[in-house]
Protein backbone atom coordinates (compact mmCIF):
# COMPACT_ATOMS: atom_id res chain seq x y z
CA UNK A 1 0.00 0.00 0.00
CA UNK A 2 1.31 3.18 -0.51
CA UNK A 3 -0.17 6.67 1.23
CA UNK A 4 -0.28 9.59 -0.64
CA UNK A 5 0.06 12.79 1.03
CA UNK A 6 -1.06 15.63 -2.10
CA UNK A 7 -0.38 19.08 -0.10
CA UNK A 8 -2.34 20.87 -3.00
CA UNK A 9 -5.76 20.57 -4.90
CA UNK A 10 -3.80 20.47 -8.07
CA UNK A 11 -1.29 17.24 -6.99
CA UNK A 12 -4.20 15.67 -5.26
CA UNK A 13 -6.57 15.88 -8.77
CA UNK A 14 -3.00 14.38 -10.43
CA UNK A 15 -2.41 11.72 -8.06
CA UNK A 16 -6.10 10.81 -8.50
CA UNK A 17 -5.09 10.47 -12.64
CA UNK A 18 -2.30 8.86 -12.12
CA UNK A 19 -3.30 6.47 -9.66
CA UNK A 20 -7.07 6.11 -10.61
CA UNK A 21 -7.46 3.35 -8.11
CA UNK A 22 -6.07 5.70 -5.06
CA UNK A 23 -9.06 5.54 -2.45
CA UNK A 24 -9.85 9.06 -0.97
CA UNK A 25 -9.55 9.02 2.66
CA UNK A 26 -10.60 12.29 4.76
CA UNK A 27 -12.47 11.53 7.76
CA UNK A 28 -11.86 8.49 7.39
CA UNK A 29 -14.60 6.90 9.40
CA UNK A 30 -15.76 4.73 6.52
CA UNK A 31 -12.66 3.94 4.79
CA UNK A 32 -10.42 3.09 8.41
CA UNK A 33 -13.37 0.38 9.64
CA UNK A 34 -12.98 -1.53 6.21
CA UNK A 35 -8.88 -1.40 6.62
CA UNK A 36 -8.97 -2.39 10.07
CA UNK A 37 -11.52 -4.91 9.34
CA UNK A 38 -9.29 -6.39 6.55
CA UNK A 39 -12.31 -5.22 4.06
CA UNK A 40 -10.34 -3.69 1.39
CA UNK A 41 -6.78 -3.60 0.49
CA UNK A 42 -6.66 -0.51 -1.45
CA UNK A 43 -3.06 -0.28 -3.44
CA UNK A 44 -2.95 3.66 -2.99
CA UNK A 45 -4.46 5.65 -0.04
CA UNK A 46 -5.02 9.69 -0.89
CA UNK A 47 -5.02 11.46 2.05
CA UNK A 48 -6.90 15.02 1.86
CA UNK A 49 -6.75 16.02 4.96
CA UNK A 50 -4.04 18.62 3.60
CA UNK A 51 -5.66 20.25 1.60
CA UNK A 52 -7.31 23.56 2.87
CA UNK A 53 -10.27 24.42 0.47
CA UNK A 54 -11.63 20.90 1.25
CA UNK A 55 -12.62 22.12 4.69
CA UNK A 56 -13.79 25.40 3.77
CA UNK A 57 -17.67 26.66 3.08
CA UNK A 58 -18.78 29.75 1.52
CA UNK A 59 -22.46 31.34 2.32
CA UNK A 60 -23.46 33.18 -1.37
CA UNK A 61 -26.82 34.77 -2.81
CA UNK A 62 -28.56 31.25 -3.13
CA UNK A 63 -26.42 28.55 -2.30
CA UNK A 64 -23.63 27.10 0.16
CA UNK A 65 -20.25 25.98 -1.30
CA UNK A 66 -19.63 23.40 1.20
CA UNK A 67 -15.86 22.04 1.22
CA UNK A 68 -16.38 17.99 0.91
CA UNK A 69 -14.15 17.76 4.25
CA UNK A 70 -16.19 19.94 6.77
CA UNK A 71 -17.31 18.15 9.17
CA UNK A 72 -20.70 17.63 10.48
CA UNK A 73 -19.71 19.61 13.51
CA UNK A 74 -18.73 22.49 11.66
CA UNK A 75 -22.09 22.09 9.69
CA UNK A 76 -24.47 21.91 13.07
CA UNK A 77 -22.26 24.64 14.79
CA UNK A 78 -22.24 26.90 11.72
CA UNK A 79 -24.61 26.28 8.96
CA UNK A 80 -27.72 26.17 11.21
CA UNK A 81 -29.90 28.92 9.67
CA UNK A 82 -28.63 28.36 5.79
CA UNK A 83 -28.97 24.35 5.84
CA UNK A 84 -30.86 23.60 9.00
CA UNK A 85 -32.56 19.79 7.25
CA UNK A 86 -28.66 19.09 6.95
CA UNK A 87 -27.82 20.49 10.19
CA UNK A 88 -30.07 18.17 12.04
CA UNK A 89 -29.04 15.45 9.64
CA UNK A 90 -25.50 15.88 10.86
CA UNK A 91 -26.52 15.94 14.28
CA UNK A 92 -27.62 11.94 13.93
CA UNK A 93 -24.71 11.35 12.53
CA UNK A 94 -22.70 8.21 14.85
CA UNK A 95 -21.19 10.79 18.07
CA UNK A 96 -19.59 13.67 18.72
CA UNK A 97 -16.00 11.65 17.66
CA UNK A 98 -17.46 10.79 14.20
CA UNK A 99 -19.08 14.13 13.61
CA UNK A 100 -15.76 15.64 14.19
CA UNK A 101 -14.07 13.47 11.50
CA UNK A 102 -16.88 12.54 8.90
CA UNK A 103 -18.28 14.92 6.42
CA UNK A 104 -20.67 15.25 3.15
CA UNK A 105 -17.83 14.47 0.79
CA UNK A 106 -17.15 11.02 2.28
CA UNK A 107 -21.03 10.27 2.48
CA UNK A 108 -21.37 11.07 -1.02
CA UNK A 109 -18.35 9.25 -1.64
CA UNK A 110 -19.42 6.05 -0.37
CA UNK A 111 -23.04 6.63 -1.52
CA UNK A 112 -24.51 4.09 0.99
CA UNK A 113 -28.05 4.48 0.56
CA UNK A 114 -28.12 4.88 4.67
CA UNK A 115 -25.47 8.05 4.35
CA UNK A 116 -27.27 10.38 7.17
CA UNK A 117 -26.66 13.50 5.07
CA UNK A 118 -28.67 12.07 1.85
CA UNK A 119 -32.05 13.13 2.33
CA UNK A 120 -31.32 16.36 3.53
CA UNK A 121 -29.82 17.23 0.20
CA UNK A 122 -32.28 15.74 -1.75
CA UNK A 123 -34.79 17.86 -0.17
CA UNK A 124 -32.66 21.26 0.11
CA UNK A 125 -31.51 20.68 -3.92
CA UNK A 126 -28.11 20.46 -4.42
CA UNK A 127 -24.88 19.71 -7.10
CA UNK A 128 -21.96 17.78 -6.24
CA UNK A 129 -18.90 19.77 -7.71
CA UNK A 130 -16.52 16.81 -9.14
CA UNK A 131 -13.60 17.73 -10.64
CA UNK A 132 -10.79 15.64 -12.44
CA UNK A 133 -7.56 16.86 -14.27
CA UNK A 134 -9.59 17.00 -17.29
CA UNK A 135 -12.04 19.60 -15.90
CA UNK A 136 -14.42 20.02 -13.06
CA UNK A 137 -18.42 19.45 -13.47
CA UNK A 138 -21.31 19.91 -11.17
CA UNK A 139 -23.97 16.43 -11.00
CA UNK A 140 -27.19 17.24 -9.85
CA UNK A 141 -27.68 15.59 -6.53
CA UNK A 142 -30.64 13.62 -8.40
CA UNK A 143 -27.97 12.49 -10.55
CA UNK A 144 -25.65 11.10 -8.24
CA UNK A 145 -26.44 8.04 -6.53
CA UNK A 146 -26.62 5.41 -9.34
CA UNK A 147 -26.68 2.42 -7.16
CA UNK A 148 -26.36 0.40 -3.78
CA UNK A 149 -22.71 2.36 -2.82
CA UNK A 150 -21.84 3.41 -6.39
CA UNK A 151 -22.12 7.01 -7.60
CA UNK A 152 -21.80 9.11 -10.69
CA UNK A 153 -18.05 9.70 -10.12
CA UNK A 154 -15.38 9.13 -12.54
CA UNK A 155 -12.38 6.74 -11.67
CA UNK A 156 -10.26 10.23 -11.85
CA UNK A 157 -12.76 12.33 -10.31
CA UNK A 158 -12.54 13.92 -6.91
CA UNK A 159 -15.40 15.49 -5.04
CA UNK A 160 -14.35 19.23 -4.27
CA UNK A 161 -17.76 21.06 -2.93
CA UNK A 162 -21.56 20.14 -2.63
CA UNK A 163 -23.47 23.14 -3.51
CA UNK A 164 -26.60 23.14 -1.48
CA UNK A 165 -29.38 25.47 -2.15
CA UNK A 166 -29.84 27.77 0.88
CA UNK A 167 -33.08 27.60 2.70
CA UNK A 168 -35.78 29.42 1.62
CA UNK A 169 -38.27 27.59 4.49
CA UNK A 170 -38.81 25.52 6.96
CA UNK A 171 -36.68 21.86 6.64
CA UNK A 172 -37.13 19.00 8.80
CA UNK A 173 -35.07 15.46 8.87
CA UNK A 174 -35.93 11.93 11.10
CA UNK A 175 -34.01 9.26 11.25
CA UNK A 176 -35.27 5.66 12.73
CA UNK A 177 -32.81 3.98 14.76
CA UNK A 178 -32.42 1.43 18.01
CA UNK A 179 -30.84 4.68 20.02
CA UNK A 180 -30.16 8.26 19.70
CA UNK A 181 -26.56 7.62 18.72
CA UNK A 182 -23.97 5.44 17.09
CA UNK A 183 -26.74 4.36 14.50
CA UNK A 184 -27.04 3.25 10.94
CA UNK A 185 -30.35 4.73 10.26
CA UNK A 186 -33.23 1.69 9.42
CA UNK A 187 -34.70 4.46 7.45
CA UNK A 188 -34.51 8.26 7.22
CA UNK A 189 -36.20 10.98 5.71
CA UNK A 190 -36.00 14.69 4.73
CA UNK A 191 -38.15 17.15 3.79
CA UNK A 192 -38.06 20.76 2.55
CA UNK A 193 -40.38 23.44 1.64
CA UNK A 194 -39.80 25.76 -0.80
CA UNK A 195 -41.72 29.02 -0.35
CA UNK A 196 -40.04 30.80 -3.11
CA UNK A 197 -41.12 28.54 -6.00
CA UNK A 198 -44.37 27.22 -4.08
CA UNK A 199 -43.17 23.64 -4.09
CA UNK A 200 -41.50 20.64 -1.69
CA UNK A 201 -38.74 18.33 -2.07
CA UNK A 202 -37.79 15.04 -0.32
CA UNK A 203 -35.71 12.91 0.36
CA UNK A 204 -36.21 8.68 1.80
CA UNK A 205 -32.85 7.39 3.02
CA UNK A 206 -32.12 3.54 3.63
CA UNK A 207 -35.41 2.65 1.78
CA UNK A 208 -34.78 1.93 -1.36
CA UNK A 209 -31.25 0.70 -3.33
CA UNK A 210 -30.13 4.64 -3.33
CA UNK A 211 -31.13 7.78 -1.76
CA UNK A 212 -34.26 8.50 -3.65
CA UNK A 213 -37.04 11.69 -3.71
CA UNK A 214 -40.54 10.55 -3.16
CA UNK A 215 -41.81 11.89 -6.26
CA UNK A 216 -45.26 11.30 -6.61
CA UNK A 217 -45.89 12.74 -2.63
CA UNK A 218 -44.01 15.94 -3.92
CA UNK A 219 -46.18 16.05 -7.12
CA UNK A 220 -49.47 15.37 -5.25
CA UNK A 221 -48.47 17.82 -2.43
CA UNK A 222 -47.84 20.67 -4.82
CA UNK A 223 -50.48 20.10 -6.55
CA UNK A 224 -52.82 19.90 -3.31
CA UNK A 225 -50.79 22.82 -1.93
CA UNK A 226 -51.37 24.90 -4.98
CA UNK A 227 -55.01 24.08 -5.87
CA UNK A 228 -56.06 24.79 -1.86
CA UNK A 229 -53.97 27.93 -2.08
CA UNK A 230 -52.69 26.64 1.11
CA UNK A 231 -49.05 29.02 0.55
CA UNK A 232 -51.02 32.23 0.43
CA UNK A 233 -53.48 31.91 2.58
CA UNK A 234 -50.82 29.33 5.11
CA UNK A 235 -53.94 27.83 6.52
CA UNK A 236 -53.91 24.18 8.34
CA UNK A 237 -52.95 21.12 6.46
CA UNK A 238 -55.64 19.25 6.43
CA UNK A 239 -55.29 15.62 7.71
CA UNK A 240 -56.20 13.88 4.66
CA UNK A 241 -53.70 15.73 2.37
CA UNK A 242 -51.08 14.97 5.24
CA UNK A 243 -52.25 11.39 5.40
CA UNK A 244 -52.31 10.89 1.62
CA UNK A 245 -48.07 12.87 1.44
CA UNK A 246 -47.35 10.06 4.07
CA UNK A 247 -48.96 7.33 2.06
CA UNK A 248 -47.43 8.37 -1.39
CA UNK A 249 -43.94 8.65 -0.01
CA UNK A 250 -44.26 5.37 1.94
CA UNK A 251 -45.31 4.22 -1.83
CA UNK A 252 -41.85 4.96 -2.74
CA UNK A 253 -39.80 2.96 -0.85
CA UNK A 254 -38.34 0.46 -1.71
CA UNK A 255 -36.70 -1.45 1.26
CA UNK A 256 -35.38 -4.75 1.67
CA UNK A 257 -35.83 -6.94 4.73
CA UNK A 258 -32.28 -7.20 6.59
CA UNK A 259 -30.69 -7.10 10.16
CA UNK A 260 -31.84 -3.51 10.61
CA UNK A 261 -35.54 -3.67 10.47
CA UNK A 262 -37.83 -5.16 7.89
CA UNK A 263 -38.96 -3.73 4.93
CA UNK A 264 -42.08 -3.86 5.77
CA UNK A 265 -41.61 -1.77 9.43
CA UNK A 266 -39.73 0.72 6.73
CA UNK A 267 -42.45 1.48 4.55
CA UNK A 268 -44.65 2.37 7.53
CA UNK A 269 -42.18 4.55 9.47
CA UNK A 270 -41.01 6.35 6.06
CA UNK A 271 -45.06 7.26 5.75
CA UNK A 272 -45.39 8.28 9.31
CA UNK A 273 -42.43 10.61 9.24
CA UNK A 274 -43.18 11.90 6.14
CA UNK A 275 -47.01 13.09 7.55
CA UNK A 276 -45.20 14.60 10.71
CA UNK A 277 -42.59 16.51 8.59
CA UNK A 278 -45.00 17.88 6.69
CA UNK A 279 -46.83 19.07 9.67
CA UNK A 280 -43.74 20.30 11.62
CA UNK A 281 -42.62 22.41 8.63
CA UNK A 282 -45.69 23.27 8.05
CA UNK A 283 -47.12 24.81 11.01
CA UNK A 284 -43.42 26.22 11.05
CA UNK A 285 -44.01 28.00 7.45
CA UNK A 286 -47.37 29.19 9.36
CA UNK A 287 -45.52 30.84 11.91
CA UNK A 288 -47.41 29.15 14.59
CA UNK A 289 -45.55 29.70 17.63
CA UNK A 290 -45.99 26.36 19.14
CA UNK A 291 -44.04 25.36 16.27
CA UNK A 292 -41.66 22.27 17.61
CA UNK A 293 -38.36 22.97 18.25
CA UNK A 294 -35.65 21.98 15.44
CA UNK A 295 -33.77 20.30 18.06
CA UNK A 296 -33.35 16.37 18.86
CA UNK A 297 -35.16 15.48 15.57
CA UNK A 298 -33.12 12.20 15.28
CA UNK B 1 7.13 4.76 5.89
CA UNK B 2 7.72 7.00 9.21
CA UNK B 3 5.59 9.61 10.79
CA UNK B 4 6.75 12.38 12.58
CA UNK B 5 4.45 14.09 15.18
CA UNK B 6 4.17 15.25 18.26
CA UNK B 7 2.35 13.49 21.05
CA UNK B 8 1.63 14.94 24.69
CA UNK B 9 3.59 17.94 23.88
CA UNK B 10 6.99 16.73 22.51
CA UNK B 11 7.73 15.73 19.22
CA UNK B 12 7.86 11.90 18.20
CA UNK B 13 9.00 9.62 15.19
CA UNK B 14 7.03 6.22 14.63
CA UNK B 15 9.34 3.93 11.50
CA UNK B 16 8.55 1.27 9.62
CA UNK B 17 4.66 2.46 10.13
CA UNK B 18 2.26 0.19 6.89
CA UNK B 19 0.58 2.69 5.13
CA UNK B 20 -2.76 1.24 6.25
CA UNK B 21 -2.11 1.33 9.95
CA UNK B 22 -4.29 3.35 12.41
CA UNK B 23 -2.98 6.29 14.69
CA UNK B 24 -4.25 4.14 17.35
CA UNK B 25 -1.78 0.91 16.66
CA UNK B 26 0.96 3.75 16.23
CA UNK B 27 0.28 5.02 19.43
CA UNK B 28 -0.28 1.87 21.34
CA UNK B 29 2.46 -0.85 19.38
CA UNK B 30 5.13 1.40 18.27
CA UNK B 31 5.16 4.18 20.66
CA UNK B 32 4.36 2.23 24.09
CA UNK B 33 1.39 4.27 24.81
CA UNK B 34 -1.16 1.86 25.48
CA UNK B 35 -3.43 3.90 27.47
CA UNK B 36 -5.83 4.87 24.41
CA UNK B 37 -7.88 1.51 24.13
CA UNK B 38 -8.28 -1.24 21.34
CA UNK B 39 -11.77 -2.42 21.44
CA UNK B 40 -14.19 -2.12 18.76
CA UNK B 41 -11.65 -0.66 15.89
CA UNK B 42 -14.76 0.77 14.16
CA UNK B 43 -15.18 4.05 15.82
CA UNK B 44 -18.29 2.50 17.68
CA UNK B 45 -16.67 2.49 21.21
CA UNK B 46 -14.64 5.69 21.61
CA UNK B 47 -12.11 3.82 24.01
CA UNK B 48 -9.76 5.02 21.30
CA UNK B 49 -10.12 8.83 22.07
CA UNK B 50 -7.80 11.26 21.83
CA UNK B 51 -7.38 14.60 20.90
CA UNK B 52 -5.91 15.23 17.77
CA UNK B 53 -4.94 19.49 17.12
CA UNK B 54 -7.31 19.71 19.88
CA UNK B 55 -10.14 17.84 18.83
CA UNK B 56 -11.95 14.74 19.98
CA UNK B 57 -11.46 11.97 17.35
CA UNK B 58 -11.36 8.20 17.52
CA UNK B 59 -7.86 7.16 16.81
CA UNK B 60 -8.39 3.36 15.24
CA UNK B 61 -9.88 5.70 12.47
CA UNK B 62 -7.62 8.55 11.90
CA UNK B 63 -4.54 6.86 9.17
CA UNK B 64 -1.20 6.88 10.30
CA UNK B 65 -0.04 9.23 7.63
CA UNK B 66 -2.59 11.53 8.79
CA UNK B 67 -1.05 12.64 11.71
CA UNK B 68 2.45 13.63 9.95
CA UNK B 69 3.17 17.09 11.70
CA UNK B 70 0.19 17.48 13.61
CA UNK B 71 -0.72 17.02 17.17
CA UNK B 72 -1.98 14.57 19.58
CA UNK B 73 -2.44 14.17 23.07
CA UNK B 74 -3.49 10.69 24.65
CA UNK B 75 -4.60 9.74 28.12
CA UNK B 76 -1.05 9.59 29.68
CA UNK B 77 -0.66 13.25 28.88
CA UNK B 78 -4.35 14.50 29.71
CA UNK B 79 -3.27 16.05 33.31
CA UNK B 80 0.09 17.41 31.75
CA UNK B 81 -2.53 18.93 29.02
CA UNK B 82 -4.98 20.07 31.68
CA UNK B 83 -2.27 21.44 34.14
CA UNK B 84 -1.01 23.13 30.84
CA UNK B 85 -4.76 24.79 30.08
CA UNK B 86 -5.28 25.75 33.42
CA UNK B 87 -1.53 27.55 33.34
CA UNK B 88 -1.47 29.39 30.09
CA UNK B 89 -5.19 28.98 28.71
CA UNK B 90 -4.01 26.41 26.62
CA UNK B 91 -3.35 22.98 26.13
CA UNK B 92 -0.49 21.05 25.46
CA UNK B 93 3.09 22.38 24.82
CA UNK B 94 3.58 26.10 24.37
CA UNK B 95 7.69 25.78 24.46
CA UNK B 96 7.83 25.72 20.42
CA UNK B 97 7.87 29.33 19.03
CA UNK B 98 4.66 29.88 21.51
CA UNK B 99 3.78 33.18 22.86
CA UNK B 100 3.36 31.85 26.25
CA UNK B 101 6.92 30.51 27.09
CA UNK B 102 6.49 27.46 29.32
CA UNK B 103 7.72 23.86 28.80
CA UNK B 104 5.22 21.72 28.20
CA UNK B 105 5.05 18.01 27.26
CA UNK B 106 5.57 14.43 28.41
CA UNK B 107 8.60 12.60 27.03
CA UNK B 108 7.30 9.39 25.92
CA UNK B 109 9.43 7.86 29.21
CA UNK B 110 7.45 9.42 31.41
CA UNK B 111 3.79 8.93 29.88
CA UNK B 112 4.46 4.72 29.95
CA UNK B 113 5.27 5.36 33.31
CA UNK B 114 2.31 7.28 34.25
CA UNK B 115 -0.04 5.99 36.39
CA UNK B 116 -3.17 7.20 38.15
CA UNK B 117 -2.54 6.85 41.84
CA UNK B 118 -4.55 10.08 42.51
CA UNK B 119 -4.57 12.35 46.02
CA UNK B 120 -5.49 10.67 48.73
CA UNK B 121 -8.38 12.73 49.99
CA UNK B 122 -6.62 12.28 53.71
CA UNK B 123 -3.06 12.90 53.40
CA UNK B 124 -3.06 14.90 49.61
CA UNK B 125 -0.35 12.62 48.58
CA UNK B 126 0.14 11.17 45.17
CA UNK B 127 0.20 12.49 41.48
CA UNK B 128 -1.53 15.26 39.97
CA UNK B 129 -4.50 13.93 38.50
CA UNK B 130 -6.85 16.53 35.94
CA UNK B 131 -9.96 17.22 37.61
CA UNK B 132 -11.48 14.78 35.78
CA UNK B 133 -9.24 12.16 36.50
CA UNK B 134 -9.65 12.52 39.77
CA UNK B 135 -13.64 12.91 39.91
CA UNK B 136 -13.60 9.84 38.64
CA UNK B 137 -11.77 8.37 41.02
CA UNK B 138 -13.90 10.50 43.77
CA UNK B 139 -17.18 8.96 42.02
CA UNK B 140 -16.57 5.68 41.79
CA UNK B 141 -16.73 5.87 37.70
CA UNK B 142 -14.36 3.23 37.19
CA UNK B 143 -15.14 -0.64 37.21
CA UNK B 144 -13.12 -2.98 34.61
CA UNK B 145 -11.58 0.90 33.60
CA UNK B 146 -11.35 -0.30 29.68
CA UNK B 147 -13.73 2.40 28.78
CA UNK B 148 -12.54 4.76 31.01
CA UNK B 149 -9.26 6.55 29.14
CA UNK B 150 -11.40 7.57 25.95
CA UNK B 151 -13.92 8.50 28.38
CA UNK B 152 -12.12 11.00 30.22
CA UNK B 153 -10.28 12.63 27.04
CA UNK B 154 -13.84 13.08 26.13
CA UNK B 155 -15.23 13.98 29.02
CA UNK B 156 -12.14 16.50 29.53
CA UNK B 157 -12.88 18.09 26.30
CA UNK B 158 -16.72 18.70 27.22
CA UNK B 159 -15.60 20.36 29.82
CA UNK B 160 -13.45 22.80 28.25
CA UNK B 161 -15.68 24.30 25.61
CA UNK B 162 -18.84 24.05 28.37
CA UNK B 163 -17.92 24.45 32.14
CA UNK B 164 -21.85 23.75 33.41
CA UNK B 165 -22.93 21.05 31.34
CA UNK B 166 -26.50 20.12 31.52
CA UNK B 167 -27.02 16.00 31.97
CA UNK B 168 -28.47 16.11 28.30
CA UNK B 169 -24.97 17.87 27.10
CA UNK B 170 -23.18 15.09 29.32
CA UNK B 171 -25.11 12.27 27.68
CA UNK B 172 -24.57 14.18 24.21
CA UNK B 173 -20.91 14.50 24.38
CA UNK B 174 -20.48 10.79 25.65
CA UNK B 175 -22.90 9.53 23.81
CA UNK B 176 -19.90 7.83 21.53
CA UNK B 177 -18.59 6.12 24.28
CA UNK B 178 -19.56 2.71 25.34
CA UNK B 179 -19.32 1.43 29.11
CA UNK B 180 -19.68 -2.63 29.11
CA UNK B 181 -19.95 -2.59 32.89
CA UNK B 182 -23.08 0.04 32.12
CA UNK B 183 -21.37 2.00 34.80
CA UNK B 184 -23.11 5.27 33.07
CA UNK B 185 -24.76 7.15 36.27
CA UNK B 186 -21.31 6.82 37.95
CA UNK B 187 -19.78 8.34 34.88
CA UNK B 188 -22.24 10.96 34.59
CA UNK B 189 -21.82 11.82 38.66
CA UNK B 190 -18.08 11.91 38.05
CA UNK B 191 -19.01 14.40 34.71
CA UNK B 192 -21.17 16.79 37.21
CA UNK B 193 -18.47 16.50 40.08
CA UNK B 194 -15.40 17.41 37.90
CA UNK B 195 -17.83 20.71 36.05
CA UNK B 196 -18.58 21.13 40.10
CA UNK B 197 -15.09 21.53 41.28
CA UNK B 198 -14.15 23.46 38.55
CA UNK B 199 -16.98 26.47 39.09
CA UNK B 200 -16.15 26.33 42.51
CA UNK B 201 -12.13 26.76 41.98
CA UNK B 202 -13.26 29.68 39.24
Amino acid sequence: MDFLRPASWEEALAAKAEFPTAVPIAGGTDVMVEINFDHRRPEYLLDLNRIALLREWEVAEDVVRLGASVTYTQIMENLRTELPGLALASHTVASPQIRNRGGVGGNLGCASPAGDSHPALLAAGAEVEVESVRGSRLIPIDEFYTGVKRNALAADELIKTVRIKKADGPQQYSKVGSRNAMVIAVCAFGLALHPETRSVRTGIGSAAPTPIRAKTAEEFLNAALDEGGFWESGKVITPSIAKQFGDLASGAANPIDDVRGTAKYRRHAVGIMARRQLVWTWEQYRGSGNGRSLEGAA
Amino acid sequence: MRVNFTVNGRQQEADDVWEGESLLYVLRERLGLPGSKNACEQGECGSCTVRLDGVPVCSCLVAAGQVEGRDVVTVEGLAEFAKQREQHGHGGACGTGGACGGKGGVTLDEARQWSAKGADSRTGEGVELSAIQQAFIDAGAVQCGFCTPGLLVQADALLEANASPSDEDIREALSGNLCRCTGYEKILDAVRLAAARQGEAV
